[in-house]
């Protein structure tokens, strides 16, 4: 691949008269990760959501892999990103379905790829669980047992399994304890190195981006207002907002 | 045909409506059609769905059969019997060859159907979905969508918690390449059945106002996977009554020591054989 495997342009949403995302343009790698960073409220989330087909942007365009998902019809927008990219949710309450074995959760979109050997689709199973460090002795476990990190963990092998070209995340490690939290970073930074994954997370944790992102977008106000390589940007912030940003979690 | 009843009980207006659903649904394959359900004077599961549908396609010729499992002589299928040739006065029979519409809850019939015959099914859950993901704004999508990751699923949860999958009614089918359907509580053994008949299937669903079809020469694929195949139920031993060989088994009980006999749940092709065997003798 030559160019960037997501190009987003001039990115809109307006709620009414409020613009939650006024203007953002940003381009994500193969192998990149890019971290978007801000406060609550500052329309990261909004962000995420318009590039991963949840909300329709309002105006500008999301290119991924060359095709306009602005453009398409609903039903191809789906398949597209079903088939190419992976969401992550904050809540892996939200990205489960916890009424299905553990294993049956990690190979449904397998089999909604066209899989059609159960004894593949078990081991392919069980090689994720492997990964995210969850035993293969839960593989028949519904997910409602499992504790919050490795729910979180179940979800990211669902994400992965596939093999998603671009993976966004919201949050990933939010609502977690901190302990655990570190041990998630861990693994997902493993993960995607190694898989050599396209990521944009979001989150309001400069801990989280340190540690996962190559890139960061501070936004604020719906806007982007500063961006860099991530170490350039906490450690040596250019615009007032990104200084009182790392400021106060220096704080903490 | 008695008085004071409009032809097969429901208004011209009712059946013009439901007609119009099971042209949408004939053109459609598999796809769930909504309709206006009319309260009928039987209570909902007893097949008001089907009774419906019934109404809506029969005509003055029309020689009707009902069976419930596979008997003709159950409770429930004699009601439905006497509902029509009392409020449409049309012929009835007992026989599958014979009859041109066949009514019925669990079975399709063991005699072969021919091109002309109308199933009508009476439909207790139509949604295929629906175990996996209640909203019904989501299951519309996924269906728009043919976003069907979910339906081996279901299956693949059979066999890892069972080591085989144990769906024997209502086993889950794609029509046409399209739409996920259920076949109704039929029995997996009845599911090569449904795959390109020369008969119109039609599907009614009372209390949740469905209709769907499968018309003729469709194709109606059971789900499966490489490793565990599609299989239907088998027998170790012939009906104890007419000796077939190939016919869906019902256990009887015949006394209270726990004797026990395997015969055909399909009555009518039951008692043909016996009937052809007496002839022959
Ligand atoms: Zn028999």
């Amino acid at each position: 691949m030559s160019g960037p495997i997501l190009e987003v342009r001039d990115l809109e949403k307006r709620y009414g008269a409020r613009r939650a995302v006024a203007g953002v343009s940003l381009d994500v790698w193969p192998g990149e990760v890019l971290g978007i960073v801000g406060e609550s409220g500052s329309g990261k989330t909004t962000l995420l959501s318009a590039i991963a087909g949840r909300v329709a942007p309002s105006a500008g365009s999301v290119t991924y892999d060359g095709r306009d998902l602005t453009e398409l019809a609903d039903v191809d927008r789906s398949r597209l990103i079903g088939d190419k990219i992976g969401f992550v949710h904050q809540n892996p309450r939200d990205g489960l379905r916890l009424n299905v074995s553990a294993g049956g959760n990690v190979a449904e979109k397998l089999m909604a790829a066209g899989a059609r050997n159960y004894g593949a689709l078990r081991e392919t199973a069980c090689r994720w669980l492997d990964r995210v460090e969850i035993g293969r002795d839960r593989v028949d476990d519904h997910p409602s047992k499992f504790s919050g990190g490795m729910q979180q963990r179940l979800q990211i092998a669902r994400v992965l399994a596939t093999q998603p070209q671009l993976v966004l995340m919201d949050e990933p490690t939010g609502g977690l304890d901190v302990s655990v939290q570190a041990k998630l970073l861990d693994l997902l930074r493993g993960l995607v190195d190694e898989l050599g994954l396209a990521v944009v997370v979001v989150t309001h944790d400069l801990g989280v981006a340190r540690l996962l992102a190559h890139r960061l977008l501070v936004m604020k106000d719906g806007l982007v207002v500063e961006h860099g390589l991530t170490d350039q940007v906490l450690d040596d912030p250019a615009h007032a907002y990104t200084q009182l940003l790392v400021s106060s979690v220096l704080q903490v | 045909m008695s008085s004071g009843y409009n032809f097969a009980y429901l208004d011209e207006p009712t059946k013009r409506m439901l007609r119009r659903s099971l042209l949408k649904a004939v053109a459609i394959p598999g796809y769930q059609v909504p309709f206006a359900s009319r309260e009928m004077p039987l209570p909902f599961g007893w097949g008001t769905g089907g009774i419906q549908v019934t109404a809506a396609i029969l005509g003055r010729d029309d020689r009707l059969k009902v069976i419930d499992q596979g008997a003709d002589d159950t409770t429930n299928a004699v009601s439905i019997r006497d509902f029509f040739a009392k409020t449409a006065g049309v012929a009835t029979t007992l026989s599958t060859r014979d009859a041109t519409v066949i009514q019925t809850r669990h079975r399709i019939p063991e005699t072969p159907l021919q091109h002309g015959q109308i199933m009508v099914f009476q439909v207790p859950i139509p949604e295929p979905l629906r175990w996996l993901e209640p909203r019904e704004t989501e299951t519309r999508r996924m269906h728009a969508f043919a976003d069907y990751g979910a339906m081996h699923l279901k299956l693949y949860e059979d066999v890892a918690r069972y080591g085989r999958i144990t769906t024997a009614y209502d086993y889950p089918v794609l029509v046409a390449g399209r739409y996920l359907m259920r076949p109704s509580p039929i029995p997996r053994f009845d599911n090569p059945k449904l795959d390109a008949s020369p008969a119109l299937m039609l599907f009614g669903a009372g209390r949740e106002k469905r209709i769907y079809a499968v018309p003729p020469y469709t194709s109606v694929k059971s789900l499966d996977f490489e490793d565990h195949p599609f299989t239907i139920e088998s027998w170790d031993r012939p009906c104890a009554r007419c000796g077939a060989a190939d016919s869906y088994l019902d256990e009887i009980i015949t006394d209270d020591r726990g004797g026990r006999r395997f015969v055909c749940s399909d009555t009518d092709h039951c008692n043909q054989r016996l009937d052809a065997k007496e002839k022959a003798a």
